[in-house]
């Protein structure tokens, strides 16, 4: 098999199966227990939480664990608007954003906020003055994500976080495609709630963190118990939060090196797809794109097709997004970067992960090649 | 190498059985569902129904039960186009069309067909109570069931010779008793599923109201009149009746009437007795030649021109290269325009084509 599917979830590092496994057996305490072995439990946790914590340069009780990606967005969207909504009921974000914050504001729409979808160009990048223009005296939140799944563009987060501070307006960045993969500095990038998610780091799923810069003055999204330093009820999920913290001790130590390797088989991958298949196009930032991912355009063939024949050949890719059924649906992204329904029904998008070697990148073009001979 | 076939299965017992029959044959099979249903929240969720996510998930725990390789593919687009845009036209234009020929034509033997061969399939295959065989002039036809009560050659007679040369249908060769004992044997998750029916994109059967939330029109509104030109009543909108209809008329002239005939451009309904809907004659465009290449206008054939009914002796003669007038021996009933009348030479469809009068 060739997995180039990261940005939809990466294989767990043995060495993180290796730190939960102690957790699902015999270290099964809970850790807001008495007695010492959970006293224990707790201790670990709460180191994962503070090296997590200083992976990102932010205080310890800062991170908050949640179940994931799309909770986190959640909760940050609907409570961060809720705190501020004596100042105003008005939101800006982006065309371009994933479902769990897409979603999420159409409820606060319903809700009776205001929300401003803010254009992308051509590359997928969002244009500063534009948000600029946006804000009003009434907007309370501005939620633009660090990296976008489907295209790879990454958004000038410290200048939306530096507009942001001086307006007063919390700003919010889905990082799910760039926790464990860029570097991410929440106070140099000026950022108040960000969302991240480990099974895209090669982690664990169904662990995530929300990073709250002010926790004293922000609100819960669920009732319960006094977990997560009182702000996410639920007995932790120890086993997932030792291997997120696993997982980003890995980033942290070969970032620099994963960056640099991904960058060359992406770049391999584009000029082999550019000269061997006629008519391709890719969908992309130049200077500002993930490592591993790359958006292509095919000519005549649709990506369902082209999916279907990487998949005989062992080959995973992926294209737009899947409906409940598991249909694949036109991608918003594609849209709003201006491609019509028809260049979006043949766009694929592989997404190259640590564990990929040239060899995959040949062999995937040769594929590729056949199907379009 | 093994020949490799995609299996459009539906979540039903047959096209899951379809899919075990020709793994069972050799054949490299590949599941497939065509997601058509235009809404992700799929509306249509009653059992027995064709599509949504309750039929996926049949279909997808079937593929699992098989060990085969399973795919959902997105036909929204085509089936919004050539099925229910052009079955709420065909009810405006006062005809009475079939959606499943149309899906059958453009959807599953268009768009479908064309997927599996890019995907590098050599068939296609479905659970269709018929059966595909090449005759000895080396042509391709479709085969009556050996179950005449399940037979669905009828909503096949449109398929070209290039799509059957690529379509294999294994259920045809066995009764549906025999099916489901298949089902069962193998422990299929839908082995004790209801039969689908009805039209499959209209939830209720209701699809009068369907085609008023789709186009906001009932068409034309106007008047019932009898056969004698008498006006009985008034109607709000002529889509709302088909030939041969006698329920819900909401007119009462002491015997029972039925529709026998529709006027899109006045709004006349034209109601009759039961004998005025036989006819001997039957006029059909659009012809798709199956199993001969032309009709014989010497030979006698049996067709019919409608899902349900036994096919009649016949004659067929050519008005001109397309359209076609079918002379029977004994009166069929209620042949309605937009239905297709299909022709059968012994157990084969010789042909057929779309009813625009009698």
């Amino acid at each position: 098999m060739i997995y180039l599917d990261h940005a939809a979830t990466t294989r767990p590092e043995s060495a993180v199966i290796e730190a939960m496994i102690p957790f699902l057996s015999e270290n099964y305490m809970n850790p807001s227990a008495f007695y010492q072995p959970a006293v224990r439990t707790r201790m670990q946790v709460e180191s994962a939480r503070r090296n997590i914590a200083g992976f990102i340069n932010a205080p310890y009780d800062s991170i908050i664990f949640t179940s994931g990606g799309t909770e986190s967005d959640n909760w940050a969207i609907r409570m961060g608007a809720k705190i501020c909504e004596d100042k105003g009921r008005h939101i800006i974000t982006t065309k371009i954003e994933h479902p769990a914050v897409l979603n999420t504001v159409r409820y606060m729409e319903e809700q009776g906020y205001e929300v401003t979808y803010l254009d992308v160009d051509a590359t997928g990048r969002i244009d500063l003055e534009s948000l600029k223009s946006a804000i009003r005296q009434d907007t309370v939140l501005i939620s633009i994500m660090h990296a976008n799944n489907e295209i790879g563009t990454i958004q000038p987060i410290k200048e939306i976080g530096k507009i942001a501070h001086e307006q007063g307006i919390l700003f919010h960045t889905d990082a799910v495609q760039t926790f464990g993969h860029l570097k991410i500095d929440v106070d140099e990038f000026g950022i108040d709630l960000l969302s991240a998610s480990a099974h895209k780091l090669y982690g664990p799923k169904g662990i995530g963190l929300l990073y709250i810069r002010d926790r004293k003055k922000f609100a819960k999204l669920l009732f319960g118990g006094s977990q997560e330093l009182g702000l996410r009820p639920g007995t932790e999920n120890v086993a997932d939060i030792m291997g997120f913290a696993k997982a980003v001790e890995i980033a942290d130590k070969i970032m620099d090196s994963d960056i640099e390797a991904q960058n060359a088989l992406r770049d391999e991958l584009k000029s082999s797809i550019l000269k061997e298949i006629p008519g391709a196009v890719i969908n992309e930032n130049e200077d500002n794109h993930l490592p591993g991912t790359l958006n292509v355009t095919f000519e005549g063939v649709s990506a369902e097709t082209i999916l279907i024949r990487l998949d005989m050949n062992g080959i995973c890719a992926s294209a737009g997004s899947a409906c409940s059924a598991g249909a694949l649906e036109p991608s918003h992204v594609l849209t709003a970067i201006g491609k019509s329904t028809d260049e979006a029904s043949r766009t694929i998008r592989f997404s190259i992960g640590r564990e990929n070697t040239k060899d995959d990148i040949v062999k995937t073009v040769k594929v590729l090649k056949t199907l379009f001979a | 190498m093994k020949k490799k076939v995609v299996v459009g299965m539906s979540g039903g017992v047959d096209s899951s059985v379809c899919a075990w029959l020709l793994k069972e044959q050799g054949y490299e099979v590949i599941g497939a569902t065509m997601q058509i249903w235009q809404s992700d929240e799929c509306k249509i969720e009653k059992e027995g129904s064709c599509c949504g996510i309750s039929a996926v998930e049949d279909a997808r725990r079937v593929a699992e039960c098989l060990d085969i390789p399973y795919y959902v593919m997105n036909f929204r687009q085509e089936f919004r186009r050539d099925v229910i845009d052009r079955f709420t036209g065909s009810y405006l234009k006062g005809l009475t069309p079939n959606p499943c020929i149309a899906c059958n034509r453009y959807v599953k033997w268009g768009a479908f067909l064309g997927r599996c061969s890019e995907i590098g399939a050599d068939y296609l295959a479905t659970g269709h109570y018929a059966r595909v065989e090449q005759l000895p002039n080396g042509r391709y036809s479709v085969k009556r069931s050996v179950t005449a009560e399940k037979d669905q050659t009828y909503v096949l007679y449109n398929l070209t010779q290039e799509e059957l040369a690529h379509t294999l249908m294994p259920v045809g060769e066995y009764t549906k008793p025999q099916i489901r004992e298949f089902a069962e044997k193998l422990g299929l998750p839908v082995a004790h599923k209801k039969d689908s029916q009805d039209i499959c994109f209209v939830e209720d059967g209701d699809y009068a109201r369907f085609i008023k939330e789709e186009t906001g029109s009932l068409g034309k509104s106007g008047v019932f009149k009898t056969t004698d030109g008498e006006v009985v009543g008034k109607h709000t909108g002529t889509v709302q009746y088909t030939i041969g209809q006698r329920k819900g008329l909401g007119v009462a002239l002491g015997h029972p009437v039925y529709v026998t005939g529709i006027d899109v451009e006045t709004g006349d309904v034209i109601l009759g007795s039961n004998d005025d809907l036989f006819s001997d004659v039957v006029y059909a465009t659009d012809i798709n030649h199956m199993g001969e290449e032309h009709f014989d206008e010497n030979k006698t054939y049996t067709a019919k021109v409608r899902y349900s009914q036994t096919s009649v002796p016949c004659h067929v003669k050519y008005v001109d290269d397309n359209t076609i007038k079918i002379e029977f021996e004994s009166k069929v009933r209620a042949a309605t325009p937009g239905q297709a009348a299909v022709i059968y030479d012994g157990e084969f469809i010789a042909g057929g084509g779309m009813i625009i009068r009698k």
